[in-house]
């Protein structure tokens, strides 16, 4: 099959509504989500725990029925040809749903088959991925760590050579030299071909997807490029810190010329309402102006929203 | 000659397209052999249930008299009344427990609950047979089990009546009946032969339906079934694959059982062995079906597990035949039978296996069973979720 074309959409959801019943009360999980995403993107999905993240993969892997709405999935309306789609869709859920008693390479066989390919079929598009946890392919997939864990899921995935991936906070719960390593096969993938669509609570990994999408309370607050985003962040935002960061906070929240101020690892992000206006700072106290990231753009977005 | 090649491509891509469909279902059959096979307490309890079962059955729970113990209150001294009770001693169904004068005795015993059964010997008996014809005996049983009693009493009068042949063996009474009793199939009255059958139904029941209703939701709950849902395999083939390796199990089983159940408990195997098990594999199907059916309309082990025990274990062995006569219900209960598929293999296994009868007359039977078997499994395909809830 020919690569697709750049330009090509792999990914259209227009205007999706769904909402589950809880209890005799209507919870809205998602309202009126309208997203395209190009062939060939590696695209962030990022937002915190029960935003809605699952419940769009879920409807876009055909899993689940959206109340209303229209998606197309590699060409293929999700809700008619479900059938024809699950051929070519690869899905790691959030909750790691391999066979835990079965072996690595039992696990790789039984998906293999389970897509009508074979674990050597495509060993090539997972080699990199599959060295990594040979030594332990004879081990169930119950006993091994969970970095190790994510990376079978992946072969998986993967393993019927997919022309778009789903990957749903495939780093939550691995370490951090795991996640390092997971976001460089992620990019190898992308060179394959192969569109990515990965979610994830983590902001710091927004900027090594393509484009991101920052989704919040089943709305989607704003699609675009890592980089264009963080341009759309126009206050002044400073780093403060202080002997007594406690107080400081306190302090600052009163000054009427402060937008907002929030805790940021070791130091405070200050945001302020005008440029070129400092607080009043109590002695001791550093600040520096910085550049603003990710975070700091979702935190504005949302309380814009509120 | 460019379209022939065509065709020729087309027929060999549709067969490899089989082909690889075929391997699907084949490591799907694979897989769940391996979980069978990984979980070695079930495998175990599932392989030794049957066993264990006709064991109980067969040794504990019983119905049957046989080294009952007696009490004799034998207040004649004659040597009829020895007679009598050497005779009661020296049967296989009773056990002398003691010997008095003492009817009092009779009230402590059963209230501790040793005894259950007890003869009174009048003082007079033997002067009574010798000048009036007529000896008096009292037979007295604890009837809070109500079965039991009546089955003490039988057979206590049996030896009693045995006993008054032996003492004039050519008696001549001017009108006399002579009534001949054949209990047919069964002339030791074993409950094994009974049972058996029941065990049968037990058994596979609780294989088949328990245990697939439990794999398929096993899938739902760790999440396994979130990627075979997106996945192209079809839902019935998950729901055959899941199948197949329980009627292999269940055909052990059912080699087990009569195995045990011949050689342990001689119960004879009287019709054809083949029909036996075909009619079984009938049944399992049938099981399977229900299993299936169960876990398509459940998401957690609990309520699958739930389920099969308390809405078909118990009606099961209520409505089978096998505890409780269903002859013997009110008529709503024996209309509500009907829905029970253990209580038509019961029939089955009973008519083959004790009965010795072929086909033809259980050729009704086969054909409910069959009907449920095809109803399960159709309901259990279309009510097969394709997605998640």
């Amino acid at each position: 099959m020919a690569k697709l074309n750049s330009s090509d959409i792999a990914i259209k959801v227009t205007a999706v509504n769904k909402s589950y019943i809880v209890g005799k009360k209507k919870t809205p999980a998602l309202e009126n989500i309208n997203l395209t995403i190009q062939a060939g993107t590696l695209f962030g999905l990022i937002g915190p725990d029960g935003s809605g993240k699952t419940s769009l993969f879920r409807i876009l892997t055909s899993l689940l029925l959206p109340d209303s709405g229209e998606i197309w999935v590699d060409g293929l309306n999700v809700i008619t040809e479900y059938k024809n789609l699950r051929k070519r869709i690869g899905y790691m859920p959030g909750k790691f749903s391999l066979y835990t008693d079965l072996t690595i390479k039992e696990n790789l066989d039984f998906f293999a088959s389970l897509f009508g390919t074979t674990f050597e079929e495509n060993y090539d598009l997972i080699k990199d991925l599959y060295v990594q946890i040979e030594p332990f392919k004879d081990r169930r997939a119950g006993q091994l760590s969970g970095g190790m864990k994510q990376k079978l899921a992946l072969c998986c995935a993967l393993i019927h050579r997919p022309t778009i991936l789903f990957l749903d906070e495939p780093t939550t719960g691995v370490d951090a030299v795991s996640r390092k390593e997971f976001w460089e096969i992620l990019q190898s993938l992308k060179k394959e071909g192969i569109t990515i669509l990965v979610s994830t609570p983590y902001m710091d990994e927004a900027t090594l997807c393509d484009q991101v999408a920052l989704i919040q309370e089943g709305k989607i607050l704003d699609v675009d490029t890592p980089a264009q985003m963080v341009n759309k962040f126009t206050n002044p935002i400073y780093a403060v810190k202080g002997a007594n960061m406690l107080l400081l906070l306190r302090e600052l929240e009163k000054d009427p010329s402060v937008e907002r101020i929030y805790p940021f690892g070791e130091h405070h992000h200050l945001v302020m309402k005008e440029k070129d206006v400092l607080p009043v700072l109590p002695l001791g106290v550093t600040i520096n102006k910085i550049k603003p990231n990710i975070e700091d753009l979702f935190i504005h977005l949302m309380q814009h929203h509120e | 000659m460019q379209k022939v090649w065509m065709r020729f491509f087309f027929i060999w891509l549709e067969k490899q397209k089989e082909l690889n469909s075929m391997k699907q279902f084949y490591h799907f059959i694979v897989k769940e052999f391996y979980h069978i096979f990984r979980d070695r307490k079930t495998l175990f309890i599932l392989l030794g249930m049957p066993m264990v079962q006709i064991i109980i059955f067969g040794f504990a729970l019983t119905n049957e008299v046989k080294n009952t113990r007696i009490v004799i209150v034998n207040q004649s001294t004659s040597a009829t009344a020895m007679k009598l009770v050497e005779k009661i001693e020296s049967s296989a169904y009773f056990e002398l427990y003691s010997q008095t004068k003492d009817p009092s005795i009779i009230d402590q015993l059963f209230k501790k609950g040793t005894v259950k059964v007890a003869l009174i010997i009048p003082h007079d008996f033997a002067p009574a047979l010798i000048a009036q014809n007529k000896g008096q005996l009292q037979i007295i049983t604890d009837a809070t089990d109500p079965n039991v009693a009546t089955a003490l009493t039988n057979y206590l009068s049996v030896i009693i009546q045995d006993f008054q042949k032996d003492l004039n063996p050519n008696n001549i009474i001017p009108y006399k009946m002579e009534v001949d009793t054949r209990m047919m199939y069964n002339p030791q009255l074993k409950g094994a032969y009974n049972f058996v059958p029941g065990v049968m139904a037990m058994v596979l029941l609780l294989v088949c339906t328990m245990m697939t209703a439990l794999t398929v939701v096993k899938e739902k709950e760790l999440g396994n079934m979130e990627i075979l849902l997106t996945s192209p395999i079809n839902p019935i083939k998950i729901i055959l694959a899941k199948a197949v390796p329980y009627l292999l199990l269940s055909i052990i089983n059912i080699t087990t059982i009569l195995l045990l159940s011949y050689f342990v408990l001689d119960v004879p195997i009287n019709g054809s062995l083949v029909l036996l098990y075909a009619e079984s594999a009938l049944f399992i199907m049938v099981s399977l079906g229900l299993g299936l059916l169960i876990s398509a309309g459940t998401d957690s082990q609990q309520s699958a597990m739930f389920i099969s025990l308390i809405v078909m274990f118990l009606p099961t062995v209520m409505f089978s035949g096998f505890i409780f006569p269903i002859e013997n219900m009110p008529l709503p209960l024996r209309i509500v039978s009907n829905i029970i598929p253990a209580k038509w293999f019961f029939i089955i296994v009973k008519s083959v296996m004790i009965k010795g009868v072929g086909i033809q007359l259980v050729w009704k039977e086969t054909l409910i069973l069959f009907m449920m078997m095809i109803f399960f499994f159709t309901m259990a395909i279309k009510k097969f979720k394709i997605r998640l809830a």
